[in-house]
């Protein structure tokens, strides 16, 4: 058991940005614009340092696929408390069409080369709020797979997984390794402090390509357009229950 | 005080009286150095700023109310300061500090200030007075003894002030009279920041009145010190949250080892010590108009009278562009400041410039953001009264406007006597 835990994180645009689509409507406008760590995966990073704080698991290495600005994503992990960070290098069009598919396929071939014994993931982004990674990088390695986690405890060699589902939660016991993917109420990340700003200067990153990992980026999805949401009308108000069936008939509601 | 200044010149610290920009020609040239805008931050520096701007809206922004309603700072907030690392921000590793810089300390600053100038100030005292004090002239013992409390769970009070003396510091009159290895302190200090929750006094005493200001003398006095009585805390129009109390000083013991540096040389220390706490009280004020400002522009975008915005009438457009024109005046002042005394360059006259500056354009920030909000700024629901009640002390602490004036003057004499 190599007590390794692999940590995904994204640079999303920050959730208190306010979102506008670009004029050509191929996307969304993301220069000069703040981003930061998506929130699911700053729980994710938060739940491996613990596992380590219990002394449960030995190293947490965060990972993150992108261009030069992914280091920052990596820094912020490393000063929450983990150990050393990849940046595996994604650029240009690579990056633009880059999905769970092409991750969650470089994630599989580091978790081998890493030996993890563990991934943990955030359950979702907040830009693409696609919800695949975790489960396609379980499938790719075959490897069991605990989502939507609210709690999460290791038994041996087992983990104990409570998920939110619809109907409430489901309590699961899988075997390790395994990938897990954090959900809201898991945990509530910590500060990077500064003292823990200045030692994460001194942890390493260490670049990789995804074509040495044998990883194939080319997208089987085409983005066609992208809109913004339609604006919401204003409401009507009327006098009477009367007033209201028969603007209801009027636009064929009823 | 000229004379006082021409010594700290040459003996505290010693420079030329070149200006700043002299030194940049003699640099550069061959060596192909860049110049980034002032604006530039390492990514420590920005990591540091986004982790305090973060918990400065999470820990400390839900409790600012509250805390100047009753004019007392809330325990939780203090005790997140230190598990931050916010409160030994450049001490040693080694002693539990955090091991960054000065211009760290200006940004973690500033950025406290946007959320609640007292916390801020709190932070400005411990950092850019007490522990630099403590580690520049520590002994290795004193070093040991108080840094490692400073990084972690002790806050420091600087006193300085008497009730008979402010900007006239030298003139205090409190005492230390020595006896065998240790000292006697006698008498009062007053408007001393931090004195509610300080562990540690670093005390200013004259040990020899014929000796004038020559005689004054650093002491480190620990809070359970016997005859040292922290009075009532003023009630105060502004920065309301921090506590400000005279003390008492009923024949304090205190012994020889615990003097700061050498006997008769409080004064430079304290002068010098202000030279740079100076940057700081910039980098409030600083703060705290950008923290104002950012809480009334939103409101000009919102509210709509004659059909329109409130920021898209002329006349507001021209006081907004300027207010935030002189923010981004004091800013520059402020970051130049602190990179000048990092760099080991004069900063005296610029820091001077940068605290007055900032302070007199709080002033006009929390003052115009009042009018932009009409008659909602002017009630307590919203947070713009209170940042127009806090500003006004940076006009008269740590060296009062006039007298930043006044040094400052006295540079420019100098710098045309060749």
């Amino acid at each position: 058991m190599s007590g390794r835990v692999l940590v995904g994180v994204k640079r999303v645009i920050d959730y208190a940005v306010k979102i506008r689509v670009k004029p050509d409507n191929s996307g969304v406008v993301t220069d000069g614009v703040k981003h930061s760590m998506n929130p699911f995966c700053e729980i994710a990073v938060e739940e491996a340092v613990k596992l380590k704080e219990k002394k449960l698991i030995k190293e947490v290495v965060a990972v993150s696929c992108g261009p030069q600005q992914a280091q920052e994503t990596i820094r912020t992990a490393l000063a929450m408390g983990a150990d050393r960070g990849i940046h595996v290098q994604v650029t240009g069009k690579d990056y633009e069409t880059l999905g769970p598919l092409q991750v969650s396929k470089i994630l599989a071939a580091l978790a081998k080369k890493e030996d993890a014994q563990l991934i943990i993931l955030g359950k979702q982004a907040i830009d693409d709020d696609c919800n695949q990674t975790g489960q396609m990088t379980a499938a790719l390695l075959d490897w069991p797979q605990g989502t939507f986690a609210s709690e999460v405890s290791m038994e041996g060699d087992k983990l104990k997984v409570v998920r939110e589902i619809d109907g409430g939660l489901e309590m699961i016991k899988i075997n390790t390794p395994a990938v897990v993917s954090a959900d809201l109420r898991l945990n509530t990340p910590r500060y990077a402090t500064l003292p823990n700003i200045m030692k994460a200067k001194k942890k390493k990153i260490a670049n990789v390509n995804p074509a040495d990992l044998g990883v194939d980026l080319t997208s089987r999805v085409e983005i066609l357009r992208v809109d913004e949401p339609p604006q919401r009308q204003a409401g009507v108000k009327v006098e009477t229950v009367d007033d209201l069936v028969g603007k209801l008939k009027d636009t064929g509601r009823i | 005080m000229s004379k006082i200044c021409r010594l700290c010149q040459a003996g505290w610290r010693s420079r030329s009286t070149s200006s700043a920009a002299d030194m940049v020609s003699e640099q550069s040239g061959a060596m192909g150095i860049s110049f980034p805008p002032l604006q530039t931050f390492s990514e420590e520096e920005s990591m540091m700023r986004e982790a305090v701007k973060k918990y400065a809206q999470e820990r400390i922004a839900p409790f600012v109310s509250k805390m100047d309603e009753n004019s007392a700072m809330d325990e939780e907030v203090l005790k997140s300061l230190f598990e931050q690392g916010l409160m030994g921000i450049e001490i040693d590793p080694e002693y539990g500090g955090t091991g960054s810089t000065f211009f760290s300390s200006i940004l973690v600053i500033e950025e406290l200030a946007k959320v609640d100038p007292s916390v801020s100030v709190l932070c400005d005292i411990q950092n850019t007075l007490i522990n630099t004090l403590i580690s520049n002239l520590g002994t290795p013992a004193q070093k040991e003894q108080y840094l490692t409390r400073l990084s972690t769970d002790m806050i420091g009070s600087f006193c300085l002030s008497e009730a008979e003396s402010g900007s006239d510091a030298f003139a205090l009159k409190t005492r230390a009279d020595k006896h065998k290895d240790y000292y006697i302190i006698n008498g009062s200090k007053m408007w001393i920041s931090n004195a509610e929750h300080a562990g540690v006094f670093l005390v200013m005493a004259n040990v020899d009145p014929s000796a004038g200001y020559r005689g004054i003398t650093c002491f480190i006095v620990d809070g359970d010190t016997e005859g040292l009585e922290i009075c009532k805390k003023e009630n105060k129009l502004g920065l309301r949250a921090s506590s400000t109390c005279p003390l008492n000083f009923d024949n304090v013991k205190v012994p020889e080892k615990n003097i700061l540096g050498q006997i008769g040389h409080g004064y430079k220390y304290a002068i010098g010590m202000l030279n740079e706490g100076r940057i700081g009280i910039a980098a409030q004020m600083l703060g705290l108009a950008q923290g104002c400002f950012d809480h009334a522009i939103p409101y000009t975008r919102q509210r709509v009278q004659f059909g329109k915005r409130i920021f898209d009438f002329q006349g507001m457009q021209h006081q907004i562009a300027h207010v935030a024109t002189q923010i981004e005046a004091a800013r520059l002042l402020t970051y130049n400041a602190a990179r000048l005394k990092e760099a080991g360059r004069p900063f005296i006259k610029e820091a001077c410039m940068a605290k007055y500056f900032a302070a007199e354009v709080a002033t006009l920030t929390t003052s115009k953001c009042i009018e932009w909000m009409g008659g909602v700024g002017f009630t307590k629901d919203y947070p713009i009264e209170k940042y127009y009640r806090d500003c006004k002390i940076g006009t008269i602490y740590e060296g009062t406007t006039n007298i930043q004036l006044s040094t400052m003057a006295k540079f420019i004499d100098k710098e045309y006597d060749h």
